[in-house]
Parts: C-alpha cells; sequence; structure tokens
C-alpha cells in the first residue's frame, strides 16, 4: 500500500509541475479532472452514437412491414445501442462525475493513483474501438444482442466475427472499469480531508464507493463468462455449446447483469442526494438511512439475478426464492425515495435546470421501480418478459431514472468544471423536451408489451392498434433527439458566454464548492478541518454547526 | 390487450393477480405523486428569504416507511405464490405430453404423438380439455408464447419444458417466439386455433388422411420439380422423409393459415409467390432462392396444394 501511495505522489507530482498545453498535454494527463473531462467527453461522443443507432430501430419500428434495414442491420443496431448506452454512455459519465467531483468532494489534491486512473480510461476508449472497429470488418457489427445468450453467439449459428469483437471489447474495457473502481475505493477510504469520518462524505461519494465495490465483484463473473465464450468460439470447448449448457451463460450473464443494474443506478441516486437537499436549502432527511439503504442493495443486488431467467425453465425452488429476493430489494429503495421526498418537505425549492430534472427522476423512477415489482412476481414476469414491458420498464429506469439524474447532475456541476452557467432558458427547453420525449417514447411500450409484442423483432405484424402506438413511440424519440441536441447547443454556447459562476453559484455546502470553478490544478489552496457533513455551511455558520453524526439532532 | 383478455384457466390466474398488483401498486405510486405534487406547490422558494428549519431525520418515519413496504412485498409474494402452480404446474410423474411442439430457426414444429399427425407454426386443440405440450429446441433458445392462454417458457436445447394449454372458448389465439433466436426472430409467429371437440376430431382426421396423388399435368410437373429440386434434403412430405427434416412438413401446407411463419397469409398465388422469392418475404430464413420461372412455381404450388 504504501509504495503505491508512493507512486501515486510521484504521479500527482507530474500534474502539479507547469500547466499542461495542448492536445498532447491531454493524452499524457495524470489529472483526475482532465481524466474527469475526458470521461465526460467520451461518453456524450457515444450518447449521439448509441442515440443514432436507436433512432434507425424506432424508424423502421414506425409503422408493421416497414423494410428500411434488414433483419441483420436491425439486430446489429439493437446489439450495438444495449452495449454502447450500458458500458459506453452510462457507466463513462458516472465514472466521470466520480472522477472529478469525488476528490474535491473529500478535499483530495486527486485519487489515489492519477497513472492508474488514466490507464483505466485508455483501457476504455481502446475497448470501445475494438467493439466499433467491427463495423469495418466485412461480417460488421454483433448481432446476438448485449446479454449475447448462448448458444446464438457460438460458431454453429454466429460463424462472422462480430461477436469476437464484442468479447474482446468488453474484456478490456472491463480492466479499465476495474482499475477505476479500485482507485475510487482507496481514494475515499485514504485521502478523506481531516477530521472527515465515513460518517461526514457526501452520499454522491458513498454510493459511488458501494457501487465501486459492486464494479470488483461483478465484473468477474462476465469476464469469465466471455473468456469462456472466446474459448467455445475459438478452441470449440463446449461450455455453452453441445454438451455444455446455455443455461450457465445465463446465469454467469446475469450474475453480472443485475449488479450492473445498481452499479448505473447508485451513482445517480448520488446525485439525486446531492442535488435536492441544496436546491430544497435543507440538510439531506435521514443521511445514515440513505447510505444505509445502498448497502443493502448492493449486498441484495447479488442475490436476485435468476428474475431474469423466471421463463428459462428452472424449478420452482429457485423461483420462489429469487422472486423473494427481487422483491425485497424494492425496500431499500422506497426508503430512499421517501427520505428525498422528506428532504423536499418543508423546504424553499428553487426550480433550477437541476432540480427539475431531480424531481422528474423521482416521479419517473418510482413509475420504473414499480413496473420493477411485477417482473419480480413469477407469474407476471412469465405473461411479460422478452416483451415490450420490459423494455418499458428499464428505460423508465435507465432513461427516466439515470439518464435524468446525469442530466441533474451536469446542470449542477457544469459551473464548477467550466467556471460558467449554463443558460437556464435552454436548460428548461432541454427539461421539457425530454420529459415529453421520453414519456411519448416509452409510455406507449408498456401497452405493446401486454398486447404481446415480443422485444428485439425488427418488425411485426398489422395487429390492432400496433401501428398506431409504435408511430407515437417513435415520434417520441424524435423528441428526445431534439432534446439532447438543445443540450449540446446550450453546453457550447454556455462555454463561450455564460454567466460566469464564481465559486458557489447554488449556496452548496460540500467541499467542491469551496475549490475556485474550475479549480485550481491542486484543487485547494487550504482545506478546513471537517467537523460535519456540510463543511461550507459550518464555515458560514459557526454558531449553528451541524456538527454531529446520526441522531445528533 | 391480449394479456388482460384471458381465454384459459392458467392465463386467468395471471390476469387476476396482474390486477390485485396493478392496484396495490397504483396505489404507491398515487402517494408518491400526490406528496411530490403537494411539495412542488407548497415548498417552492418565494423569495422571502426565509430559511428552512434544518431537519436530519425522523428514526419513526423511517421505521414506517421500511415496514409498510416490507408487508406490501410480503403480501405480494405469498400471492405469487398461488398464481404459479395455478399457472404452470409441474406435470405428474410420468404424464405423456399431448403436443410436442420443437422451436426451430425460425419456425414451430406441431406433432401430436398418438395420433401421427405433423404441422407447423400452429397448434390446434380442443376446448375444454388440458393438453401438456412439450417443448424442445433443435437449435438455440426460443420461447412459447401466446398471452391469451397462458405464461411464457422458453424452449431451451437438451432441457424440454412445458406449458398447459386449455382454453376455455374456441378461437384463433395469436402468439410469437418470445426469445431472441436470430436473423428471422420477428417472423417466428405461432396460433394456437382452439375448435369445439367435435371440431377438432374433425381436424385430426382430415390431417391424418393422405393428400390425393398427383393428377392433373401440373401436378405432376410439380411433383417432379419437387424431386429435383431437392426440397427433400430439408422438408418431408407424407411417404417421403426429409433428409435433414430441418423445414415444415409440407403434407397439408394448403390447410395451414400463413406461410413463413406468419409472414404471409397462405393461399394458391401467396405460396407460388413465395416459392419464388423466399428471402424477400422472409429476409435471412433458410430456404435459399431456386430460381424458378412462373410456371413452375405455379406447377409446384398446384403440387403442393392438392386438395381432396
Amino acid at each position: 500500500m504504501s509504495d503505491s501511495l508512493m507512486g501515486a505522489h510521484v504521479g500527482a507530482e507530474a500534474v502539479h509541475g507547469p500547466p499542461p498545453r495542448g492536445p498532447l498535454a491531454w493524452l499524457s494527463t495524470v489529472d483526475h479532472k482532465q481524466v474527469g473531462l475526458m470521461y465526460l467527453l467520451f461518453a456524450v461522443v457515444f450518447l449521439a452514437v448509441g442515440g443514432l443507432e436507436a433512432l434507425v430501430m424506432r424508424v423502421q419500428l414506425a409503422w408493421p412491414g416497414l423494410a428500411l434495414v434488414s433483419p441483420k442491420a436491425f439486430n446489429q443496431m439493437f446489439t450495438m445501442h444495449g452495449t454502447t448506452m450500458i458500458f459506453f454512455v452510462v457507466m463513462p459519465i458516472l465514472t466521470g462525475f466520480a472522477n472529478y467531483m469525488l476528490p474535491l468532494m473529500i478535499g483530495a489534491r486527486d485519487v489515489a493513483f492519477p497513472r492508474l486512473n488514466a490507464f483505466g480510461f485508455w483501457m476504455l476508449l481502446l475497448g470501445s474501438v475494438l467493439l466499433y472497429a467491427s463495423f469495418f470488418d466485412e461480417g460488421g457489427p454483433p448481432d446476438a444482442g448485449w446479454f449475447g445468450y448462448a448458444p446464438l453467439t457460438e460458431q454453429p449459428y454466429n460463424s462472422l466475427k462480430g461477436v469476437d469483437y464484442w468479447a474482446l471489447g468488453l474484456l478490456v474495457s472491463g480492466i479499465g472499469t476495474v482499475s477505476a473502481a479500485l482507485n475510487l475505493i482507496v481514494t475515499t477510504f485514504t485521502m478523506r480531508a481531516p477530521g472527515m469520518r465515513m460518517w461526514d462524505v457526501p452520499l454522491f461519494v458513498w454510493m459511488t464507493m458501494v457501487t465501486s465495490f459492486l464494479v470488483i465483484f461483478a465484473f468477474p463473473a462476465l469476464n469469465a463468462a466471455l473468456v469462456m465464450l472466446l474459448v467455445d468460439r475459438f478452441l470449440h470447448a463446449h461450455f455453452f455449446q453441445g454438451q455444455g449448457d446455455p443455461v450457465l451463460w445465463q446465469h454467469y450473464f446475469w450474475a453480472f447483469g443485475h449488479p450492473e443494474v445498481y452499479i448505473l443506478v447508485l451513482p445517480a441516486f448520488g446525485i439525486i442526494s446531492e442535488v435536492i437537499p441544496v436546491f430544497s436549502r435543507k440538510p439531506i432527511f435521514g443521511y445514515a438511512f440513505l447510505a444505509g439503504s445502498s448497502l443493502a442493495i448492493g449486498l441484495l443486488s447479488y442475490g436476485v439475478w435468476v428474475h431474469h431467467m423466471f421463463s428459462a425453465g428452472l424449478g420452482f425452488p429457485m423461483l420462489i426464492a429469487f422472486s423473494f429476493t427481487s422483491m425485497l430489494i424494492a425496500v431499500p429503495t422506497g426508503i430512499k425515495i421517501f427520505n428525498w421526498i422528506a428532504t423536499m418537505w418543508g423546504g424553499a425549492i428553487r426550480f433550477t435546470t437541476a432540480m427539475l430534472f431531480a424531481v422528474a427522476f423521482l416521479l419517473q423512477f418510482t413509475l420504473g421501480g414499480l413496473s420493477g415489482i411485477t417482473l419480480a412476481i413469477v407469474p407476471l414476469d412469465w405473461q411479460v418478459t422478452d416483451s415490450y414491458y420490459v423494455v418499458a420498464h428499464f428505460h423508465y429506469v435507465a432513461l427516466g431514472g439515470i439518464l435524468f439524474a446525469i442530466f441533474a447532475g451536469a446542470y449542477y456541476w457544469f459551473p464548477k468544471m467550466t467556471g460558467r452557467m449554463l443558460h437556464e432558458g435552454l436548460g428548461k427547453w432541454n427539461f421539457w423536451t425530454l420529459v415529453l420525449g421520453f414519456n411519448l417514447t416509452f409510455l406507449v411500450q408498456h401497452f405493446l408489451g401486454l398486447m404481446g409484442m415480443p422485444r428485439r423483432v425488427y418488425t411485426y405484424p398489422d395487429l390492432p392498434h400496433w401501428g398506431e402506438l409504435n408511430a407515437i413511440s417513435t415520434v417520441g424519440a424524435f423528441v428526445m433527439a431534439l432534446s439532447v441536441l438543445i443540450f449540446l447547443v446550450n453546453v457550447a454556447r454556455s462555454l463561450v458566454r455564460g454567466k460566469l459562476a464564481g465559486d458557489n453559484p447554488w449556496e452548496a455546502w460540500t467541499l467542491e464548492w469551496l475549490a475556485t470553478s474550475p479549480p485550481d490544478p491542486h484543487n485547494f489552496e487550504r482545506v478546513p478541518y471537517i467537523r460535519g457533513r456540510r463543511p461550507l455551511w459550518d464555515l458560514a455558520h459557526p454558531d449553528q454547526a451541524d456538527h454531529g453524526g446520526p441522531g445528533a439532532h | 390487450m391480449s394479456t388482460f383478455s384471458t381465454a384459459s384457466p392458467q392465463a386467468e390466474a395471471i390476469t387476476e393477480l396482474a390486477w390485485t398488483s396493478i392496484w396495490i401498486l397504483s396505489g404507491i405510486a398515487l402517494v408518491v405523486f400526490g406528496l411530490i405534487s403537494y411539495i412542488v406547490v407548497r415548498f417552492r422558494d418565494r423569495g422571502d428569504g426565509t430559511v428552512p428549519r434544518p431537519v436530519h431525520g425522523n428514526n419513526r418515519l423511517e421505521i414506517t416507511w421500511t415496514a409498510i413496504p416490507l408487508l406490501i412485498v410480503i403480501v405480494l409474494f405469498v400471492l405469487n405464490l398461488n398464481a404459479m402452480y395455478e399457472s404452470n404446474p409441474e406435470p405428474a410423474e410420468g404424464h405423456a405430453p399431448d403436443v410436442e411442439v420443437t422451436g426451430r430457426q425460425w419456425w414451430w414444429e406441431v406433432r401430436y404423438p398418438g395420433a401421427g399427425v405433423v404441422t407447423a407454426n400452429e397448434v390446434h386443440v380442443p376446448v375444454g380439455r388440458k393438453l401438456l405440450v412439450r417443448l424442445r429446441s433443435a437449435d438455440v433458445i426460443h420461447s412459447f408464447w401466446v398471452p391469451e392462454l397462458g405464461p411464457k417458457m422458453d424452449v431451451v436445447p437438451h432441457m424440454p419444458t412445458h406449458v398447459w394449454l386449455e382454453p376455455r372458448l374456441a378461437g384463433v389465439f395469436e402468439g410469437a417466439c418470445a426469445e431472441f433466436c436470430g436473423n428471422s426472430h420477428a417472423w417466428m409467429r405461432l396460433k394456437v386455433v382452439a375448435h369445439p371437440p367435435e371440431e377438432y376430431e374433425a381436424w385430426l382426421r382430415a390431417e391424418q388422411a393422405a393428400p390425393p396423388p398427383p393428377s392433373t399435368e401440373s401436378q405432376k410437373e410439380g411433383e417432379k420439380l419437387f424431386l429435383e429440386q431437392a426440397c427433400l434434403n430439408c422438408h418431408a412430405s407424407r411417404g417421403m422423409q426429409g433428409h435433414l427434416d430441418v423445414a415444415p412438413d409440407l403434407t397439408w401446407i394448403s390447410r395451414r393459415s400463413t406461410l413463413g411463419a406468419g409472414v404471409l397469409p397462405n393461399s394458391r398465388e401467396n405460396l407460388a409467390a413465395w416459392l419464388k422469392d423466399p428471402q424477400k418475404y422472409k429476409p435471412g430464413c433458410n430456404m435459399p432462392d431456386f430460381d424458378l420461372d412462373d410456371r413452375e412455381a405455379r406447377a409446384l404450388t398446384d403440387y403442393l396444394w392438392r386438395t381432396p
């Protein structure tokens, strides 16, 4: 440990020398803020790519019987869309925020291992390049779904190279993800400002830490399965084909895949836990319960994966056990929702764009969570799994929930990262078009699923109302695309002529707002001795500082 | 909606549970939406400089909103167990299947083991009897789903699974493969046709009968083409075993309602069009284009479409 920490200091010195200049400086940087910005930029590029892939699908599905793309091309689109959005958009955005903000929030100069940090980003980039290189292969990109169910991914059914690009791309980017997670854990444990206990760190830090543990224990399952798949494909082993067991792949994949859902959602919870108190002008309600419920979710998330396999023909005892754990995980999630509501209760709420996104998150995520409970009920799952109902459900979680939280975080932290405010007027357009587009796209998909429309079909028969509902969904997708364009315009405009932010434009209380905007290379001139969860409040109100752990009030 | 207009005891058990869950979960949604709506109106910053009272938590509230959801979850869990056993109970040891359905890329083979009948992409059943359907896969994972008649069940290589079909009313119930299975997954559709008992018996007898031998010139030319064009490499027809049996048995193709597992309504014209260019209608399917001209396609159709 001490050797590695020495390494960290060497890395930090390299950054804190003369300020880096030019594009080459970005290639060689080990500064957590620059690495964080690179993650964010990377994710925005892939958001555009993954979004275009989704638009291709929505256009093809706009009306029954269209043939704008071939079935193979459609299958490639949904495979790439899912893989891209999960591994190259949502995870990098959240890692980017964590990279940038976590050291600032705990009053550190950098992360514990700056070089490992840069390495993690470049491995992610390499993984994404590997995956997208498949477009230049004659066989084209993978077409077996982001879930890659065997034996469809095996040589007899998929002899082209797409699946190999997919498996190798995920293995390589997974190395980057795991190294970033390790770094964030060690940073949180060892580099907190003097006086800051684990019960004092901002909830974003808490939840990022739980997420990082999830990454470390979940990715090995995926990596092992990917290696076995490659051994099957190249060396003709029988892990998932021939005498092997195709259902075994599903166990491995979802033993990774369900914790992955929480890997995506916990940092989003963290952002919401920062934004809501600041704009309600109140401290967070039930800090210990928000932190503790994250731990509960983290632990439970390893014991629920079979709910993705309720119709795979497994025995009833297994279904019953996993049905119970899957429902149980709704309880700590509910605790969070109620604590956020209680934080707003009695507040003086400022409806900035960031807060609007946070409130919409609460509403839409609640709907996604409740439809999630229906999927934990085995017989209901038997009806709606693998239908458009599931597509609607997880987009309410991933888009209506997580992406809305990401936008809340973007509007909240953009001033800190750039020194300029995002335009609030454009922000409101961004918000309302996204709310409209999102709900148009995905609300109707619940009904399509209940009417019997399966997922992953490139077209569908002209059954009553299927055409109309799909057309509505497609219109919604374009409204969302417009919303993302408005956001990009807002970012471009604000970088040049945005209002100057100052150190603490939102009158927030956590340490990142003590630094300048953007922060100096070494982050802080001086970090005060930390006595509570809201150091900037304590500095401003020494007479009524809210020191104290759980139950102090 | 299919999942709510259910027509069998298996599916009705699920619908009933769905309604109960919808009421309970809507209640929760209403509480959350109500609270947030109230807060958004009542607690907005009025710009009068009031500083809200800093409240850090309340243990009694925390216990309340942990315990109530826990109780709701336990209730749902218990209801869930009942419906599981009603909608897809394990068959008794040695219970022979009434119908054997095999999922293949990208169609369904349907066999009636007792009756010696083989058909494709539609399962004919009598109203009022409870049939055990054994599900097998010949290649990748598929999933058998007829929402109005019951739960969905995956069709897995090397691992037979089952569903029960017990329609209460006569009619045609739409279904489909629900697990992504490759190129033509979208056109792996399925119908369950429920007949009144006498009608079902008549259907079975008609399927058991042999089609008449080719009589017209066109039919005879069609038979010749059928043998020459290597159709038998993949397809079987009564009295002629296919070499691989990877494509539908064509004995009574005239009696089926669709072609290509749902891609075209069945008719002489559509069958001739399909034979000329199957890839046009079902891109990516396993049937190659045999470059038949109009006359050949017509002859082959006449041969395949022999009716008594």
